[in-house]
């Protein structure tokens, strides 16, 4: 069954339309990354799905009961908040300390239980915040450039980890990233986003998208035109994508 | 027992304290400082409308500290930085209301006991009115703690945990106006702010989680009242002050004892 169905959606900020007429699916335990410049709405959507933010049209609609683990873009935790790392993956979630350090060992560091936040690195904090989100056994995560801040090995590791703990879990992934080339090879499934969906497909697909290099290969955004490549879609996803790419 | 005025401040200093402890530590953690100035320096403006029209001076004062807290949160976000905002808000309501007070003509007020507090006047209905006040703020802090924690860490966490953020911010809002309402005939309305701020962070390097950060900033809040209040009787000193100042020490003294912990680590 579907997790996650976004149906035309459209998110305004004032008189600003960040994201017009996208829609996508989640299905259980596939990998999906959005890329997309600066701007082209990446996080809007992740908001949306959430219900951080209320679309202006369309909607976005959840599989009935739906666990959803969230990983965020950057969490600054105020050098005053005196709080435990125990502490911190218990605050919304009904937890047992055992079920901590599980989601410890499957986020890969083990050891930090006791430890405050403040004095994590920041490889260690993303690995935290990645499983406080398993905790609740979520069936889809979502990650929102979770490896800012990190160097280069740091992400690639953070990567692993997340294609391990689909393999652990069988839970979906929709992730946010802008380092395509480590995300690419790491998705089932690649939504190249700007303001629209410009295409989707497999990584190979998109890849060699003529949308996906004008906004990646040269910095141009250009005109865009329609690529069909997923012919799964029904009738109505390449109107609004017409519509939107006109 | 409260038939003796020191023991009924002393009551009141405490029941401000324990108040001001949790709620303090949200204003520490979330940046909030200014915004408790803004809604206590409004509170004034309060208490000249209560004057005015014969009200209680708690209701006219909570009631305008809750108006200047809402009207902050609705105004952030739109094109101002928070600290411009509030510092607007806070000093022209704080004008307002010194204005506001020289048109009573009628009645004499001390505006130093608004300012400043007069601890030593609290009556019998004031302790009720000032332990009804803190219990409600601790009750409303208790009740949504985890979700205020949540809040303020990330907005989004908030939200995908299936709560809206914003209306936590609310809540906290709410306990502000009732702390600041409680608060002004404690230590008045400009060193409101002090009694939130400082017990919480002079907590700060004593506590390993934000439960005991809370229970020492009220230890130490109540502490300081107490102490506060025996220093203004011997040396003969304003009491309200007197308080702020024993609060003041406190945190330079465990703040010192904290870097020292941390150097031995």
């Amino acid at each position: 069954m579907t997790l996650i169905t976004v149906d035309n959606l459209s998110v305004r900020y004032g008189s600003n339309t960040v994201l017009r007429h996208v829609d996508m699916t989640i299905e259980p335990g596939e990998i999906v990354t959005i890329v997309g410049p600066n701007g082209s709405g990446k996080t809007s959507l992740l908001r949306a799905i959430i219900g951080a933010t209320k679309p202006s049209v369309g909607q976005v609609s959840l599989k009935p009961g739906l666990k959803i683990g969230y990983v965020p873009q950057k969490l600054h935790i105020d050098p005053t908040l005196p709080i435990s790392v125990e502490r911190f993956m218990r605050l919304t979630n009904r937890v047992s300390r055992k079920q901590c350090t599980e989601a410890l060992e499957t986020a890969g560091v083990p050891d930090l239980l006791t430890r405050q936040m403040s004095q994590l690195s920041g490889g260690q904090f993303q690995r935290v915040l990645l499983a406080r989100a398993l905790i609740n056994r979520p069936e889809v995560l979502l990650l929102d450039e979770a490896t800012q801040g990190l160097d280069q090995p740091g992400s690639a590791a953070f990567y692993h980890q997340i294609e391990n703990v689909r393999r652990e879990t069988g839970c979906a992934i929709l992730m946010i990233s802008h380092e395509l080339h480590v995300v690419m090879s790491a998705s089932d499934r690649v939504v190249c986003l700007n303001g629209h969906v410009c295409c989707a497909g497999s990584p190979a697909v998109v890849a060699s998208a003529p949308e996906y290099r004008a906004l990646f290969g040269t910095g141009t955004g250009g005109a865009l035109a329609l690529y069909r490549h997923d012919h799964d879609h029904d009738h109505d996803h390449s109107e609004h994508s017409q519509e939107a790419a006109e | 027992m409260l038939d003796d005025f020191m023991m009924r401040a002393t009551l009141a200093g405490i029941g401000v304290a324990i108040a001001a402890a949790p709620l303090g530590c949200f204003v520490v953690w979330r940046r909030m400082a200014y915004f408790g100035d803004a809604t206590a320096h409004a509170a004034i403006l309060g208490v000249a409308l209560s004057l005015t029209f014969q009200m209680s001076i708690f209701a006219g004062a909570l009631a305008v500290a809750l108006a200047m807290a809402l009207i902050v949160t609705l105004l952030t976000g739109r094109g101002y930085a928070m600290d411009t905002l509030l510092g607007v808000l806070a000093h022209s309501a704080l004008a307002f209301g010194l204005v506001a007070v020289s048109f009573l003509s009628g009645v004499r007020i001390d505006l130093m006991a608004y300012l400043f507090g007069d601890i030593l006047a609290v009556s019998r209905s004031d302790l009720v009115v000032i332990w009804g006040g803190a219990a409600l703020v601790v009750a409303l802090i208790a009740w949504r703690w985890s979700q205020l924690l949540t809040a303020t860490l990330n907005e989004e966490l908030a939200y995908a945990s299936g709560f809206d953020p914003k209306r936590e911010q609310l809540i906290l809002t709410l306990a502000l106006a009732v702390t600041v309402a409680v608060a002004i005939k404690v230590v008045g309305v400009l060193l409101i702010a002090a009694m939130l701020i400082i017990p919480a962070a002079a907590a700060r390097g004593l506590a390993r989680s934000p439960e005991t950060m809370a229970l020492i900033a009220a230890a130490i809040g109540a502490f300081s009242a107490v102490a506060g209040l025996r220093a203004a009787y011997v040396f003969d000193t304003p009491a309200g002050p007197s308080i702020v100042c024993v609060a003041a020490v406190l945190f330079a003294f465990f703040s010192l004892i904290g870097q020292q912990a941390q150097r031995r680590v």
